[in-house]
């Protein structure tokens, strides 16, 4: 049986100013649906262009990507996609936001609304309704960022470290509610971020990348029952296993900062 | 709550310190006739001259008009409407014509690269230096006037409008891509708002622009309106009446930025840093 999300033999090359990036090479992963997967590690190794190619902003250079067996070529309604900068519309009200997507499905306005309804309700952004982006907290946008998503009911989720702007407490928050989301409605999530500790709480199965050129590294999958407690010792071994991968990569993300004159 | 109104309203007074120390300071050098009062009149006269330039010049007569129409009879009130139409009707076709074209060069870099050129070599032409080719044109009256006022508000528009769409911040046309929009909701729904902030300063500097232009126009090429009140003043040595017509002048600037200004809060209420209430 083909698996719901295909990435066969990506590479994806960036020229800039003459010099060739090797952004993604030969990546191949196999997702499940309903599988809760973290793109992890350092900035630059290539996860959010990976999350992109599979958004359908920016396509591989060579390889491809299958959804159902059917390739990517464009962005679509069937991969919502979170910004960390929430991108939310400013021009339009917290509800307007919301239906954004289904406006564009042409829906009936009665069915349109009670979406909309059910979606304030379901992510506590009922008294926000009305009110514009500009008047939200950073949690409560990324909030409407969610159910922006959530209305189209596609069946993929991309998450391009969208807690990433956010305090610790807020993050945890909506940590908790993005997984009480994804129990519920079974949708499959691929989440890009650097924080170990959040990936360990989050994810069924955690692909470490490595540094220029992007590569996977590692594929671990977690076993752990929802909640985690992030203070148990397997959540802790786990934690200094990923950390060794993920700083192994830092390092060297670092080193060639330093050999890089300044102004590159 | 009694100390709070006081603080308002010394708050209030102070604002006009100043502008009564100048009056103050005028009334005393005309009555004291420091200053021949056929160069600067003393602004009690202004005041007189203003106020009958304001009023209707005949008797009330219930046989010829209406009280509404007698009450609005007075030169002044006719010279306003005057140049406000000119202002008002200039700036809709200037704008209209501006708003379509900038959006359309903003959006599509081929149509952009065929246009901008001539634009950028009509641009910095002053509307002022279309004045003798629009005598030429047009003859006097209105409609010299109008094409200035066109010309004047036409370019600030449409150069806003351009850098409007062009700065687009491409999050926002990503957001809406993954969301399934298509060409037209993407430039009606996405392009348009987010331009907005932009083509309301352009409208902005277009209306303002549009006022100066009708101004000189009117003292160039037509028989009416405020530009040339003040102008025919001159010709009589009426230094009240040119005052008169300057402080109507600036009167109706005030109101035409304020009903921008309102406009603009209305439309950016969504915007950052403009507080909805």
């Amino acid at each position: 049986m083909q698996s719901h999300i295909q990435i066969k033999n990506v590479n994806k090359i960036f020229s800039t100013g003459g010099r060739e990036v090797v952004a993604l090479d030969d990546i191949n992963l196999e997702i499940a649906r309903g599988e809760f997967i973290c793109l992890l590690g350092p900035s630059g190794c290539g996860k959010s262009t990976l999350l992109n190619g599979i958004a359908g902003f920016s396509l591989p250079t060579s390889g491809s990507i299958l959804i159902d067996g059917h390739e990517v070529v464009a962005p679509g309604p069937d991969r919502g996609m979170v910004f960390q900068e929430y991108a939310l519309f400013p021009w339009m009200t917290v509800e307007k936001n919301i239906a954004f997507g289904l406006e564009i499905k042409k829906l009936p306005r009665a069915q349109i609304l009670e979406k909309v309804d059910g979606l304030l309700r379901m992510l506590n952004l009922q008294d926000f309704r009305d009110r514009y982006p500009k008047d939200l907290s950073g949690g409560m946008r990324q909030r409407v960022a969610i159910a922006r998503v959530l209305a189209l009911d596609s069946p993929i989720m991309l998450m391009d470290e969208p807690f990433g702007a956010l305090d610790s407490l807020t993050r945890r928050n909506l940590q908790d509610e993005l997984l009480r989301i994804w129990t519920s409605l079974k949708k499959t999530i691929i989440f890009v971020t650097h924080s170990i500790e959040e990936s360990i709480y989050l994810a069924d199965r955690i692909v470490v990348m490595t540094y220029r050129p992007g590569k996977i590294k590692r594929d671990i999958r977690i076993a752990m029952p929802h909640p985690r407690d992030p203070s148990s010792a397997e959540f802790n071994a786990l934690k200094k296993e990923l950390s060794l991968l993920v700083m192994e990569e830092q390092q060297r993300h670092y080193q060639e900062e330093i050999k890089v004159p300044a102004g590159d | 709550m009694k100390e709070f109104f006081r603080v308002k309203i010394v708050e209030n007074l102070q604002g006009f310190l100043v502008p009564l120390a100048v009056l103050a300071l005028w009334q005393w050098l005309s009555v004291q006739a420091i200053v021949n009062p056929q160069i600067l009149p003393a602004p009690t006269a202004v005041l007189v001259k203003w106020w009958e330039y304001l009023m209707p010049t005949e008797a009330y007569d219930p046989a010829k008009s209406g009280y509404l129409a007698w009450i609005f009879s007075g030169e002044l009130i006719h010279d306003a409407y005057s140049s406000l139409f000119r202002v008002v009707t200039g700036f809709v076709i200037g704008a209209g014509m501006a708003l379509p074209m900038g959006l359309l060069m903003g959006a599509n870099e081929r149509i952009y690269k065929l246009f901008n050129p001539l634009i950028q070599v009509l641009r910095p032409i002053p509307p002022i230096a279309f004045i003798p080719l629009s005598i030429l044109w047009f003859g006097l009256g209105n409609p010299p006037a109008i094409f200035l006022i066109v010309i004047g508000s036409f370019f600030p528009v449409l150069m806003n409008t351009i850098a409007g769409v062009r700065h687009v911040d491409g999050i926002y046309i990503r957001a809406a891509r993954s969301l399934g929009a298509n060409q037209t909701t993407m430039f009606l729904r996405i392009m348009l708002p987010a331009a907005t902030p932009y083509i309301l300063t352009g409208a902005r500097i277009g209306v303002g622009t549009a006022f100066i232009v009708v101004i000189v126009s009117e003292m160039i090429a037509v028989n009416n309106g405020l530009g040339y009140r003040i102008l025919e003043a001159r010709e009589f040595f009426w230094s009240d009446k040119i005052i008169a017509g300057m402080f109507s002048i600036g009167l109706l600037g005030l109101a035409i930025d304020t009903g921008m200004n309102r406009l603009n809060n209305y439309l950016l209420k969504w915007h950052r840093g403009i507080e909805s209430n």
